[in-house]
Formats: structure tokens, C-alpha cells, sequence
């Protein structure tokens, strides 16, 4: 096992500069998860309009992985549709048990370490439970 | 220079095992300890040649199972120095045991109004029981404060035990911060008042001599895969008394004495709280543990945990950028610590890659990772198998983890 396999050069960036790490003032949605084995934290805010998430925002506290994997969903998930958004987070869950991803993933492609430490799939996919929540619960109403 | 206390590589072979290229550096021991050969045997020959269930049957596999599982419980009675083997229930765990007093003794004994004092350094099994009694019941939840170390003094246990408290349920020793609880005082206090003490050991019994008697435990929690023993075997110990008023929770074969259409009357204790086929095999392999820690001795034992707890506390301390929790000493095996910007689960992440495996998370305490002011924690353990090269490691791998996460 090779810690660098893990512990990419991009995840530590992000881990250390996360990327949209901020409350929005007004999110269409918001949602908090925990990830009850360890007691990470997230907090995710969205803001919609006309089906695409136009801001993004995150807070809570976790590991690198965790932290890491929610700075870098926000990058690519900002200013998409919202049915490309709900689509990234699951084609990236099915990624990190091994199933290729049939649309980018961006910096997300770091995490492919993860796969090979299952104890730690919970702490990458937590921010995409956020997502998916989130955008799951707004989808009846998301084209208003 | 501190050795393990025993054989290492012969006793337990799993410590023989390499990963990731290197020796493996259990201190994970607060967690589950590992197992020496003797149990491993004694529950493998149990199952070759003597298994039957226990307590029914007339042939001489049922009377060879009867004999080892009776035997079991009265070893485990003299290792806590109780009165009489009745008054050990086997379970499955420490968890078990502390649902069961507040079910079986709780509903009866603690009503609305009443107070049920707890400290916030409490596992989670020795605070939602008695969060669910209390919601039961309309009885109130009062916790000690603890001084700044993380001990608890007499001060703060006189301030919240009183007339009402029916309950004190502390740990003897701590999970995460290593403190050694005053149990013998709180007792006397609240027996002062007519209350019970409940003493969850599962920290304890492993690591120190106990007298149930003179520890002033009302009842007493434990669980035997944290005492070389397997998992899936736990024990309450209750003052007779206390047993013999308390009701069962658990309904069915072996724990009754008579049954007919609409009604049934119960076995004696303990068999009134061991409904349904026991962990016979768990019973007998936690008579061997006892067997092997005795051999060991209790004392040698306590010594040796406290002296390596306390060496890893001012080997910690003295690193920058690492924080520790708890008392410098007396400190028991458990240590947690904090290295700064780096998540525990990340610093146990890089430790498995060089072959040492502590416990990274909130370890069951979510109310002391609030008193501590952290989301969580790392924590290294140590038991009879580790030595002071187990703590140079363990420092090592805090040096290497810094490189790693501060380049």
C-alpha cells in the first residue's frame, strides 16, 4: 500500500485551500450530514434557479479525504444542471467501488486511491450523500 | 528499558504478523485485545471435544460442557472477588450488562423526581441506557464536573450526589482520557443515600486487580474480548440481594421454574437473567483469559499499563504540535491525543501504512469530545504484549505523520 496512492498531491491542496468552504446567504437548500462512525460534519448550501445550481457552499469538519472530496465536488458541480449535478454524485460513488465514470469528474479523478481503503469510502462519498439529499428532495419543484 | 510481560511471539501469533512491511504495533487494545494461544486453544478444544448445550441434558458431553461453563463463571466470580458465582451473569457484553441494570433494576428502583448521576467522560453505553431509564421514568440525569485534566474530584461528585440520586454509574478507568475514577468514594456517598453504584469495568477489569466488595460496586459491567478473552461474552456482576429483587428482561428457555398457558414463575439467579443457549464456547474461553491474566498477575499488569501510559503521555507531550488529553498520572493504557491540522482519521491512515493500528474517532464519547472541545481524537492503547518500543514507535509514527501532512 502506497500512502502517496491515497494521499494525492490534489487532495492535499484542496484539504488545505478548500474551495468554496462558506455559508450562502440565502440557499434554496441546505443540508447537513454526519457520518455517525466518526462524527464528520457537512453542511451543504445550494442555491438553484431555473434547474442549475448557481453557488454552492460548504462547512463542517472531517479528514482530508472528507474535506477534500466536498471543496472539489463544489468546483465541478457549480453552474451545472441540476440533473448533471445529481448524476456526477452518483457516477462518482459507482468510481470509488471501481466502476469507470462515463462523464468527467475533474479533480475528483484524485480520489481513485480511496477505492483501495474501503474504511475510508464513507469519508469521500459524504459531501455526494449531501448532494444527492439535497437535489432529491428539490427535484419536484426545482423548475419553478 | 519496559518489556511486554509475556512471551510475545509465542503467546500471540497474531503479533507475529507484518503489514505493510512492518511489524505489527497493536495499540488498539481499548478497543479489543488481542488473544493468546491458551484461549484460542481452550475454546478450539471445547468445541472438538466436550460441545453440548449446558444446564439440560443428561449425557457426558452436556455434563463435560455443564462442567466447564459452571466452572467458567466461578473463576470469573473469584477474579472479581465476588461473594458467590450466582452473583456473575454472563452476557454479551459490557453493553448488555449496563441495558440490563437499568431495565431489570432501574424500572423498579428509580422513579420520577429521582436523580441518576453520570460523568460526561462516559461511554455511550454507560449514558444511553440510563437516558432512556430516565425517559422511562421521569428521573432526572446529573453529571459531575470534571477538573480540567479530565479527573473527577471529591469536590464535584459531593456537589451532585445527594437525597435523590438513586444512581451513580461511572467507569472505573476511562476510554479516551486514562483517568482512574474514584469509585470507592462515590460509593460512599451514595450509599449515604440509599442508592446504588454501578461501575461500568470495561477499561478496569482487564487492567487492575478488582474487588467488587471493596470497590464499593453495586453492580459492575465488563466485557471479555477487552481481557484476551473472545467477543460475544460480558459479564454483570450484581450484589445478591439487589439480583434476587431486580427482574428479568430477557424471556424464554432456562430462565424460568415454572411455565403454564398464561403465566410463569423464574429460575434463581443468574439463570433467571440467561434466557435462551448462553455463549458457552465465550464462557470458557473467558475462563481461560482469566486463567492466563492470573498467571500474568493482576498487579504486574496494572503496574505495567499504568507505567507505559504514562511514559506515552510525556513522550507525547513533549512533541510540538501534539496535544494530549487526561491526566499525566496516575494515567492508564488509554491515551488520546491530537496532532494539530491533521484529522485523526488521516494520522491513522498514515499509521497503518507503517504497521501500527490505533483507534481514530470519537471512541463512543461524543459528550466528552464536547467537554474536550474536539470532533475527535486519535488513540493508542497498550496492554501486556506492548513495551516501551511499542511507545518509540508510536512517537515515530506521530514524527513521520507531521512530515507527511507538513510538507
Amino acid at each position: 500500500m502506497n500512502l502517496d496512492e491515497l494521499y494525492r498531491e490534489t487532495i492535499l491542496d484542496h484539504n488545505q485551500t478548500p474551495r468554496n468552504r462558506r455559508d450562502l446567504e440565502n440557499p434554496t437548500k441546505t443540508v447537513g450530514l454526519l457520518n455517525p462512525t466518526c462524527g464528520d460534519q457537512i453542511k451543504l448550501d445550494l442555491q438553484l434557479d431555473h434547474g442549475k445550481v448557481t453557488d454552492v457552499g460548504f462547512t463542517g469538519h472531517g479528514c482530508s479525504i472528507s474535506m477534500a472530496s466536498a471543496s472539489m465536488m463544489t468546483e465541478a458541480i457549480k453552474g451545472k444542471p441540476v440533473e448533471e449535478a445529481l448524476a456526477l454524485a452518483r457516477h462518482f460513488k459507482a468510481f470509488l467501488t471501481g466502476t469507470p465514470s462515463p462523464v468527467e469528474l475533474g479533480d475528483l479523478e484524485a480520489l481513485k486511491g480511496v477505492s483501495q481503503f474501503p474504511s475510508r469510502v464513507k469519508c469521500a462519498t459524504l459531501a455526494h450523500n449531501a448532494l444527492e439529499k439535497a437535489l432529491m428532495e428539490s427535484e419536484p419543484d426545482h423548475n419553478r | 528499558m519496559i518489556k511486554p510481560l509475556v512471551d510475545v511471539a509465542q503467546d500471540f501469533p497474531i503479533l507475529n504478523r507484518r503489514i505493510n512491511g512492518h511489524r505489527l504495533v497493536w495499540l488498539d487494545s481499548a478497543a479489543t485485545s488481542q488473544k493468546p494461544e491458551s484461549v484460542i486453544q481452550t475454546m478450539d478444544r471445547f468445541y472438538h471435544e466436550s460441545n453440548a448445550n449446558v444446564l439440560r441434558s443428561v449425557h457426558t458431553l452436556a455434563d463435560e460442557a455443564t462442567t466447564a461453563f459452571t466452572d467458567a463463571r466461578v473463576k470469573t466470580a473469584q477474579f472479581i472477588r465476588a461473594g458467590r458465582p450466582e452473583e456473575v451473569i454472563f452476557t454479551r457484553g459490557t453493553t448488555e450488562s449496563l441495558n440490563l441494570v437499568a431495565r431489570g433494576y432501574g424500572d423498579q428502583a428509580v422513579n420520577s423526581g429521582d436523580e441518576i448521576v453520570l460523568s460526561p467522560m462516559e461511554h455511550h453505553s454507560n449514558i444511553i441506557p440510563w437516558q432512556q431509564l430516565a425517559r422511562r421514568t421521569g428521573a432526572t440525569l446529573r453529571y459531575v464536573e470534571l477538573a480540567q485534566d479530565g479527573t473527577i474530584t471529591i469536590d464535584a461528585l459531593e456537589r451532585v450526589i445527594g437525597p435523590r440520586t438513586r444512581i451513580v454509574a461511572l467507569s472505573r478507568i476511562s476510554n479516551v482520557l486514562g483517568t482512574i475514577n474514584p469509585i470507592t468514594e462515590a460509593a460512599a456517598m451514595v450509599h449515604q443515600h440509599g442508592g446504588v453504584m454501578v461501575v461500568d469495568g470495561a477499561q478496569s477489569v482487564p487492567h487492575e486487580a478488582t474487588a467488587v466488595r471493596e470497590l464499593g460496586a453495586d453492580f459492575l459491567a465488563f466485557s471479555g474480548h477487552k481481557m484476551c478473552g473472545p467477543t460475544g461474552i460480558g459479564v454483570l456482576y450484581g450484589r445478591m440481594e439487589l439480583l434476587e429483587a431486580m427482574e428479568p428482561v430477557m424471556f424464554g428457555g432456562e430462565m424460568i421454574s415454572y411455565v403454564d398457558q398464561e403465566t410463569a414463575t423464574w429460575a434463581e439467579v443468574p439463570q433467571k437473567f440467561e434466557g435462551g443457549t448462553p455463549n458457552i464456547a465465550g464462557a470458557v474461553g473467558l475462563g481461560a483469559a482469566i486463567d492466563y491474566l492470573a498467571g500474568v498477575g493482576m498487579d504486574a499488569i496494572h503496574e505495567h499499563s499504568r507505567t507505559l501510559g504514562e511514559l506515552a503521555f510525556e513522550t507525547l507531550k513533549s512533541i510540538p504540535g501534539v496535544a494530549v488529553y487526561g491526566p499525566a498520572r496516575p494515567h492508564a493504557a488509554a491515551l488520546a491525543f491530537n496532532i494539530d491540522g491533521v484529522h485523526p482519521h488521516d494520522v491513522a491512515q498514515v499509521f497503518d501504512s507503517l504497521g501500527v493500528a490505533i483507534r481514530a474517532g470519537h471512541h463512543c464519547a461524543q459528550p466528552l469530545m464536547h467537554w474536550l472541545g474536539v470532533g475527535s481524537t486519535a488513540r493508542a492503547s497498550f496492554y501486556l504484549y506492548n513495551g516501551q518500543d511499542d511507545v518509540s514507535v508510536l512517537k515515530e509514527a506521530i514524527l513521520e505523520t507531521k512530515r507527511f501532512f507538513q510538507r
